[in-house]
């Protein structure tokens, strides 16, 4: 006895024609523009024959190299939709004054300035954070690849399943319109009862999932896999910061996962964790989110340091001063990262004695915060600088990050706090520290380490323009929002009433518009390198005279990383090695034994897209099957002993001796 | 000092074998599980009180169906080692012996604790009742669910030693999974204590 209206529900859930924004003029032409882009990119890759290629040689490899590179692009498509997202809002704000309401209703701009959070942080830093290390700690170790090859595609595809599901609510529905980390009752379903805090959601938990099995993956490596002779306090500096972030990863991710489940709870299943009524307590959201929150943060920026650290030491010539210090600062800013969580809501009310506490904490973390900003310093002091794009990188980091480090101290200060929470000002501080810290970080870490990926470098002008532009933009950008805070005005509002104000919005978009040159001049570079690559090409495998032992295999690297597994003696290896007469092995090769390549990954990931998009529109019977496909592909995925094969030795002494022939026709 | 008369060696001629990781890394996993545990032992203990005017965990927990409920887990995880203890010896029939065991035992204990829900369920102290009830339900289940999948996995590694042998592929899943069955001994006993026997004392 069904109804024409109760087979619709059965099969489509609440998923109705009306949650296509065709009604909305700025999503329908993003949306024609993305589908045209995304058809034209179908059929070149067609036409080329290129689908065969990337399914066995990327999309389905357990090469952590290519892996990385796959993160790393992931994180640049993400950082033009975050990015767009963020000059909408410039937009908005410097025109809505004296009545007018600009061109974002409400409704929609709740929803540009969630997904601007959300994106930046879950999909722009932390796959290209991830990325890098996955590229790099395994040649920097001497390695061959991580622990777990399989996890590790798995991870990568999980995390663009979240991205995925992230994309998908902008054309089919509506996105989150809470702010990024959706605080209930806000976010509860009496509030929400969309499907915008479900996407979050499920994007989320998706996400997560890699991010906690990428941690596990990357500690593993680094504890057990390192070359012989290198002890922990001989481990490059980036490796030593990665370990740190992959340990916060490993405990604070799953605090995220269990908050999020607890909130999909409350919307789901009608229980009160979070609730005005029956008991439930939307503090305690607040506070598990910010457990994971915090921590985050350092996530995101103890690996910067580490590629900063690794920059200044090759650009100076130098050793890094104070090693020993730089890694207790990391280890101590790691423990430290814990116990900050309430600085995030001191208005909360919990009471002078427990604000102070996470006062005084906060400041701490800024000791040996400083000690490494003295550290890269001194190392700077009587060294050959060279101004190479991944330095000047660096030293527009140390000068930005100083300020955003400053103003953090100053909103430590409870009372001050009172004052600045949810400000203007505060959101000038953030954006500070991450933009001058990780984007800056990131920022030279693909410079410096792109020869090393692909065999040539970046090209240095587009790269200069890329950073002046950044840097000058981030400063008109972000520095009128510490005034406007100061003023008292607050974040994710949408229309002004003091015309007073304009004139900052206006800065600041102008600034935003700076940036935006930023990142153009940065997709610039990676076209205009590619053409130039005959030209900017390194057959040394060493572009920078680097130190670690990354540069001492072949750019880019073989799929073996290294025909034999080093011996390290010293922190700084391979500048060990270069000047104690080390000489490369040109015989006696051997074959190698290697992880095979499995499609799982992308199968599994597929799955929990439509798993999450059947929660989203309560379709259930999709949800079940789904479910059921992602246990029985697993468990189907665990009857495969053959996981590994042997790289010939005839292969590894010809891809060797291509080497070889190169580097005597070079050098 | 070193030695600078000869070349130290900068690489090794041999091939090299960096000692497994899976140990280490699946133990990484559970201490990650263990957090998630963590989040909903703490939520339990800011909400746990919270009754909204609903039942108390006096009015509602059976102790003498907890208790047994208890002893089957503690006995599985007996049993589980008696399993690793056949492994050592090499002795296949025995290893699944004491997994199929295993395996009961894990059954016996979701059908108590589903049956245990369904009851408070129909006194009408299901979990949205109540913050309390809402923690109560989440604690417990999320256990409930991760021994479920136990069992799941328990069955495919049976079938997996039995196709294939006490391999060394299928002693390091057993290991594994042996980790995962006593870590939810360990969360159960956690359970147990303040939830139900520190709930029930009031």
């Amino acid at each position: 006895m069904f109804s024409n209206l109760d087979l619709q529900k059965f099969v489509f859930g609440r998923l109705t024609l009306e949650a296509i924004p065709y009604h909305e003029p700025i999503l329908v032409a993003t949306f024609a523009a993305v589908a045209l882009g995304g058809l034209a990119l179908v059929i070149a890759l067609t036409y080329y024959r290129l689908w065969a290629y990337l399914w066995s040689e990327w999309f389905t490899s357990v090469d952590h190299k290519k892996i990385g590179i796959m993160y790393v692009i992931l994180a640049l498509v993400m950082l033009v939709r975050g990015f767009s997202d963020a000059i909408m809002m410039r937009i908005q704000q410097a025109i809505a004054f004296n009545g007018s309401e600009g061109y974002l209703p409400p409704h929609h701009y709740d929803q540009v300035f969630t997904a601007h959070g959300v994106i930046m942080i879950f999909f722009m830093a932390m796959p290209f954070v991830t990325g890098l290390m996955n590229f790099v700690v395994p040649l920097q170790i001497g390695a061959r690849d991580v622990s777990f090859p399989f996890l590790n595609n798995f991870s990568f595809w999980m995390t663009t399943a979240g991205a995925v599901i992230i994309m998908m609510s902008l054309f089919v529905g509506e996105f989150a319109r809470t702010g990024w980390l959706a605080y209930p009752p806000l976010s509860g379903a009496d509030y929400s009862p969309g499907v915008g805090v479900d996407y979050y959601i499920w994007g989320l938990q998706v996400a997560g999932i890699g991010t906690t099995l990428s941690g596990i993956n990357l500690i593993a490596t680094i504890v057990k896999m390192r070359a012989p002779g290198m002890t922990m306090m001989k481990m490059p500096v980036f490796t030593w910061t990665s370990l740190c972030t992959n340990v916060l990863i490993v405990a604070t991710f799953p605090v995220l996962t269990a908050t999020l489940a607890l909130l999909s709870l409350d919307r789901y299943a009608g229980t009160n964790f979070f609730t005005n009524d029956l008991g439930g307590n939307p503090m305690m959201y607040v506070n598990l989110i910010w457990i994971w929150g915090h921590p985050e943060v350092y996530i995101l920026v103890l690996p910067a340091f580490g590629i900063f650290s690794e920059v200044v030491a090759t650009f100076c010539g130098k050793r890094l001063f104070g090693y020993a210090s730089m890694v207790y600062a990391t280890v101590v800013i790691t423990i430290l990262s814990y116990i900050v969580w309430l600085h995030h809501f001191f208005t909360m009310g919990s009471g002078a004695s427990v604000n102070a506490f996470f006062g005084i904490t906060t400041m701490i973390i800024s000791i040996p915060t400083g000690a490494k900003m003295f550290n890269w310093l001194f190392t700077m002091y009587r060294g050959r600088i060279r101004y190479e794009v991944p330095m000047l990188w660096t030293i527009g980091f140390m000068v930005t990050f100083v300020i955003g480090g400053m103003t953090g101290v100053l909103l430590a200060v409870p009372p001050a706090d009172f004052v600045l929470h949810n400000s203007l000002f505060l959101i000038a501080h953030f954006h500070n520290v991450i933009i001058g810290g990780v984007v800056f970080g990131l920022m030279a870490g693909v410079t410096y380490w792109f020869p090393k990926a692909f065999g040539f470098k970046l090209d240095p002008f587009w790269g200069k323009m890329s950073f002046w532009f950044w840097l000058t933009g981030f400063y008109f950008a972000f520095m009128p929002l510490y005034v406007l805070g100061l003023m008292g005005v607050t974040r994710r509002v949408s229309q002004f009433e003091d015309p007073s104000l304009q004139i900052w919005f206006v800065i600041a978009a102008f600034g935003a518009f700076l940036i935006a040159l930023g990142i153009l001049s940065f997709l610039i570079q990676l076209v205009v390198s590619f053409k130039r690559r005959e030209q900017l090409a390194d057959f040394t495998g060493d572009p920078w005279d680097g130190r670690t032992l990354e540069w001492s295999t072949s750019s880019p690297p073989p799929e073996y990383n290294f025909a034999f597994t080093p011996v390290v003696h010293d922190h700084d290896s391979y500048w060990d090695m270069k000047n104690r007469g080390y000489a490369r092995p040109v015989s006696g090769f051997k074959a190698i034994h290697m992880p095979k390549g499995t499609g799982t990954g992308v199968i599994l990931s597929g799955l929990s897209v439509a798993f999450a998009f059947a929660m989203i529109w309560y379709i259930w019977w999709l949800a079940a099957l789904s479910l059921v496909a992602i246990i029985v592909v697993s468990i189907a995925h665990t009857f495969n002993y053959n996981r590994d094969f042997y790289i010939p030795a005839n292969e590894v002494v010809e891809t060797e001796d291509k080497r070889t022939e190169l580097l005597a026709g070079k050098v | 000092m070193i030695d600078t008369t000869e070349k130290p060696q900068f690489y090794l001629t041999e091939e090299h074998h960096p000692e497994g990781s899976t140990m280490l890394g699946f133990w990484l996993y559970l201490m990650s599980d263990c957090l998630i545990f963590a989040v909903l032992f703490a939520t339990y203990g800011v909400l746990g009180r919270n009754y909204a005017a609903g039942p108390s965990p006096a009015d509602l927990f059976d102790l003498t169906l907890v208790a047994i409920n208890t002893a089957t887990l503690l006995l599985s995880s007996i049993t589980y080692g008696f399993a690793m203890l056949q492994m050592e010896r090499n002795a296949k029939a025995e290893t699944l012996f004491w997994l199929g065991i295993t395996g009961l035992f894990g059954a016996v204990f979701i059908a108590l604790e589903l049956y245990e829900f369904i009851h408070l369920i129909h006194e009408g102290a299901g979990p949205s009742r109540s913050a309390f009830l809402s923690a109560f339900f989440t604690l417990v289940g999320t256990h409930g669910l991760h021994v479920t999948f136990g069992i799941v996995w328990l069955v495919t590694l049976m079938v997996q030693v039995n196709r294939h042998g006490l391999i060394p592929a299928n002693r390091r899943r057993l290991m594994c999974l042996s980790m995962f069955w006593h870590f939810l001994d360990v969360v159960w006993i956690g359970v147990f204590s303040i939830v139900y026997l520190l709930g029930v004392l009031g």
